[in-house]
C-alpha cells in the first residue's frame, strides 16, 4: 500500500493490467519512449518493450480505428490523447464504430478498447487543453464515460475500464493529477462501472459532481457544516450509465440539489441529471435543481479561467439557493 | 518545375548540408531586410522566452527559434496579395508577416490590446489586413483551412495564393492528404510548406514517418515538390520564389520542405530526453540561420561589424518595446468572457 498521486494510480493501474494480461496495448503519441505528456505511462514502455507500449504518428482518427480494429480481434488497446480537445478528431471512430460494433453484430464482436485523455480545466491552458467534452461521449449510445476524482477511485475504475467488453471513455481530471495523495492497495480490485460514490453523507442537500469538481464540492460541504448545514456529496464517477439509483436515493432523503460541472451547461450531464430528478424524482423535490456550470462560451485564457469555472463561492450562493426553499 | 525526388534518406541525414547550387544573392538592401527579419524573431522570441519564465504568458508558448528563415525565407516569395496561414509555432510567421511585435507580444500576455484582444493567446492570432489566418492549435487542421483559402483566391480570382504551413508531425494527419488531392483536383493555388524540424514533440520523424523525406509526399497526387534547407535563408526564398510563381501560373499545389532545427524545447516544459545536447550544440552552433546570413554580408562587405551592432540594439529595442507595451496593457475585462460567441440576433 502506498500514497499516489492520481496520475500514479492511472500509471500504477496500467502496469497492473498489463501484467496480468498481454492482450492490452497502450498507444498513443508519446506514450512511449517519452512517458506521455502527463507522464502517466512512464515506465511502461521500458517495462514491457514497444510491441505492447506504441508510440504512434499525430493522427487521433487513424489510432481510435486502429484501436477499434484490434478490439475486434480481441486485444485491449488502451489509448492516450494528449488533451481532451484533441478527442475531437476521433469522433468519428467512436460514434460510427465503436459504439456500435456489439450492436451491428448482433454481439458477435465487442470493443473493448479504453480511450483516456487528460480532461478539463485548472492547469491555466488554453481550449482544447482545457475542455470538458463529458457530454459528447456521455450522448453516444454503447459507449461509457467514466470519470474519477481521486486516485483510489482512478486506479479500480481504470482497471475495471481495461476490463470492460466495451468501449470506455476515460476523462481524468487534469486539475487533480498531481493535488493530493490518497493510499492506493495495487490489488488488482476493480470498481464497478456503474455506481456513483457516496462520498459523505448529508440531509439537507445533495452536492452531485465528478472529477476535480469534486475536492471543491466537498470544501463547500465543510464550511457549510460549520453554518449547521448538512450536505451530502456525491461523485457520480460513471456519467453513461448513469446510476441512477443512487442519485434519486439521496435526493430523496435531502429534497434539495445542486449539480456542479465544469462543462458549460447547454445540453451538458447537469440537464441530463435535473431531466431525471424532474422524471423520476419529482415529488421529493423541496427545491428548484440548481446547477453549477461553465458557460456557453469557448473555454478562455488564463486570464478568465477562473471566471469561467466553477469556484467554492458558486457552489455555495447554489447552496444557499436551495436552502432558501423551505 | 518539375518534381525532384532526388533527395532520399542519404539527403535527410546530412538534412542541413544538403549539396544545391548556391542561391542567386539579392540585393544589399534584401539582404539587410532578410537579417532583420530573421532577427527580429529570434530577438521576440528570447523575449518571450523570458516572460513565459516571469509567468506574464499563460497556457502554451511554443518558440520558433532556430526555423526564422523558413518564414523568413518564404514571406519574401510572396506579395500582399497572398495569405499565409500555419500551425501553433506561429510567433515567427506573424512577424514575418509584418504583424505588430507590441500587439503579439500583448496577445501572449493576455491583454486587450493584443491581436485576439487577449483572448487567443499565442496559438490563436489572426490579422486579416495581412491575410494571415492563424494560429492553430489542432495539429494538421489548418491545411485543409489553408486550402479553403487557396479555394477563395482561384475563385476571386485575384492572383493570390495562400502559404500553408505544416510541420513533419502534422504530415501524418489524415486530413493533409484528402486536402492535397482536392488542391490538385481542383488546381488550387497552395504552396504547401512542411516545416521538418525533425520532431513532433518527443517523437523523432524517423520513429513517426514511414518516409522522412516529407516533400515526396504529394507525388501520389502529382503534386511536385522539393526539399530546401531550411537553415539557408537564401535558399529557401530562391526555392520558395519557382515554387510561388509555378502555383501562381495556375498549375496547382505544390510541397516545399524546409530542413530546420528547433533550439528550444517543444513547448516551455519539455524534459528534452529525446535528443542530446550535442546535437541541438552542433545546429545551433554550426547552422545558425541568422550567424549564416551575417558570415556572407560581412564577406561580401554588405554590412560591417558597427553596423551589426547597430542592428542588434535597434532590434533589441523593438522587443523590449513590445514587451513594455504589453505588460503596460490592461488585461480583458471580465465581461469579454461573453462577447464574439455569437452574433446576437
Ligand atoms: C490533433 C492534435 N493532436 C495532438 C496535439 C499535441 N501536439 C501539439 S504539437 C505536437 C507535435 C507536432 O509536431 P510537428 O507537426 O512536427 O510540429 P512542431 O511542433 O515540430 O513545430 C503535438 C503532438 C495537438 N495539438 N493536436
Ligand atoms: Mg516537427
Amino acid at each position: 500500500m502506498s500514497a499516489l498521486t492520481l496520475v500514479e494510480a492511472v500509471r500504477t493501474a496500467l502496469a497492473r493490467a498489463m501484467d496480468e494480461d498481454p492482450t492490452v496495448l497502450v498507444l498513443g503519441e508519446d506514450v512511449g519512449k517519452d512517458g506521455g505528456v502527463f507522464r502517466a505511462t512512464e515506465g511502461l514502455f521500458e517495462r514491457f518493450g514497444p510491441e505492447r507500449v506504441l508510440d504512434t504518428p499525430l493522427s487521433e482518427a487513424l489510432f481510435t480505428g486502429l484501436a477499434v480494429g484490434l478490439g475486434a480481434q480481441g486485444f485491449r488497446p488502451v489509448v492516450e490523447f494528449q488533451f481532451d480537445g484533441f478527442m475531437y478528431p476521433a469522433l468519428d471512430q467512436l460514434v460510427n464504430h465503436a459504439g456500435r460494433l456489439r450492436s451491428r453484430t448482433r454481439g458477435r464482436l465487442s470493443c473493448p478498447i479504453v480511450l483516456r485523455a487528460p480532461y478539463g480545466g485548472g492547469i491555466r491552458a488554453p481550449e482544447h487543453h482545457s475542455e470538458s467534452p463529458e457530454a459528447f461521449f456521455a450522448h453516444v449510445p454503447g459507449v461509457r464515460t467514466v470519470i474519477p476524482s481521486s486516485p483510489a477511485r482512478a486506479y479500480g475504475l481504470l482497471l475495471a475500464a481495461i476490463r470492460d467488453p466495451d468501449p470506455v471513455v476515460f476523462l481524468e481530471p487534469k486539475r487533480i493529477y498531481r493535488a493530493f495523495r490518497e493510499e492506493v492497495v495495487d490489488d488488482g480490485k476493480a470498481l464497478p462501472l456503474d455506481r456513483a460514490f457516496v462520498l459523505r453523507q448529508g440531509r439537507d442537500l445533495t452536492l452531485l459532481a465528478w472529477g476535480a469538481m469534486i475536492p471543491l464540492c466537498l470544501e463547500a460541504a465543510g464550511r457549510l457544516a460549520e453554518e449547521g448545514v448538512s450536505a451530502e456529496v456525491v461523485d457520480v464517477a460513471t456519467l453513461k450509465p448513469l446510476d441512477t439509483a443512487t442519485i434519486l436515493d439521496s435526493v430523496g432523503k435531502t429534497g434539495r440539489c445542486v449539480i456542479v460541472h465544469e462543462a458549460p451547461p447547454s445540453y451538458g450531464p447537469g440537464a441530463e441529471i435535473a431531466a431525471l430528478l424532474a422524471v423520476a424524482g419529482l415529488f421529493s423535490l423541496l427545491a428548484p435543481v440548481v446547477r453549477v456550470t461553465a458557460f456557453d462560451v469557448p473555454t478562455p485564457l488564463p486570464r478568465l479561467e477562473d471566471l469561467f469555472l466553477p469556484a467554492v463561492a458558486d457552489i455555495l450562493e447554489a447552496c444557499r439557493t436551495v436552502l432558501a426553499h423551505r | 518545375m518539375a518534381s525532384t525526388a532526388r533527395a532520399t534518406k542519404e539527403a535527410r541525414k546530412v538534412a542541413v548540408e544538403v549539396v544545391e547550387p548556391t542561391p542567386a544573392i539579392p540585393s544589399a538592401e534584401e539582404l539587410l531586410k532578410l537579417y532583420r527579419e530573421m532577427l527580429l524573431i529570434r530577438r521576440f522570441e528570447e523575449k518571450a522566452g523570458q516572460l513565459y519564465g516571469m509567468g506574464l504568458i499563460g497556457g502554451f508558448c511554443h518558440l520558433y527559434i532556430g526555423q526564422e528563415a523558413v518564414a523568413v525565407g518564404i514571406q519574401h516569395a510572396l506579395t500582399e496579395k497572398d495569405s499565409v496561414i500555419t500551425g501553433y509555432r506561429d510567433h515567427g510567421h506573424m512577424l514575418a508577416c509584418g504583424m505588430d511585435p507590441r500587439r503579439v507580444m500583448a496577445e501572449l500576455t493576455g491583454r486587450v490590446t493584443g491581436y485576439s484582444k487577449g483572448k487567443g493567446g499565442s496559438m490563436h492570432m489572426f490579422a486579416k489586413e495581412v491575410r494571415f489566418y492563424g494560429g492553430h492549435g489542432i495539429v494538421g487542421a489548418q491545411v485543409p483551412l489553408g486550402t479553403g483559402i487557396a479555394f477563395a483566391h482561384k475563385y476571386k480570382k485575384d492572383g493570390g495564393i495562400c502559404a500553408t504551413y505544416f510541420g513533419d508531425g502534422a504530415a501524418n494527419q489524415g486530413q493533409v492528404y484528402e486536402a492535397f488531392n482536392m488542391a490538385a483536383l481542383w488546381k488550387l493555388p497552395v504552396l504547401y510548406v512542411i516545416e521538418n524540424n525533425r520532431y513532433a514533440m518527443g517523437t523523432a520523424a524517423e520513429r513517426h514517418a514511414s518516409t522522412t523525406s516529407l516533400f515526396q509526399r504529394g507525388l501520389a497526387f502529382a503534386i511536385p515538390g522539393t526539399q530546401v534547407d531550411g537553415m539557408d535563408v537564401l535558399a529557401v526564398r530562391e526555392k520558395a520564389l519557382e515554387a510561388v510563381r509555378y502555383v501562381r501560373e495556375g498549375n496547382g499545389p505544390f510541397v516545399l520542405e524546409a530542413l530546420t532545427y528547433r533550439y528550444r524545447g517543444h513547448s516551455m516544459s519539455d524534459p528534452g530526453k529525446y535528443r542530446t545536447k550535442e546535437e541541438v550544440q552542433e545546429m545551433r552552433e554550426r547552422h545558425d540561420p541568422i550567424d549564416r546570413l551575417k558570415n556572407l554580408m560581412l564577406e561580401r562587405g554588405v554590412a560591417d561589424e558597427e553596423r551589426f551592432k547597430q542592428i542588434d540594439k535597434e532590434i533589441r529595442d523593438i522587443c523590449n518595446e513590445a514587451a513594455r507595451f504589453a505588460q503596460d496593457s490592461p488585461e480583458p475585462d471580465p465581461s469579454e468572457l461573453w462577447t464574439d460567441v455569437l452574433v446576437e440576433s
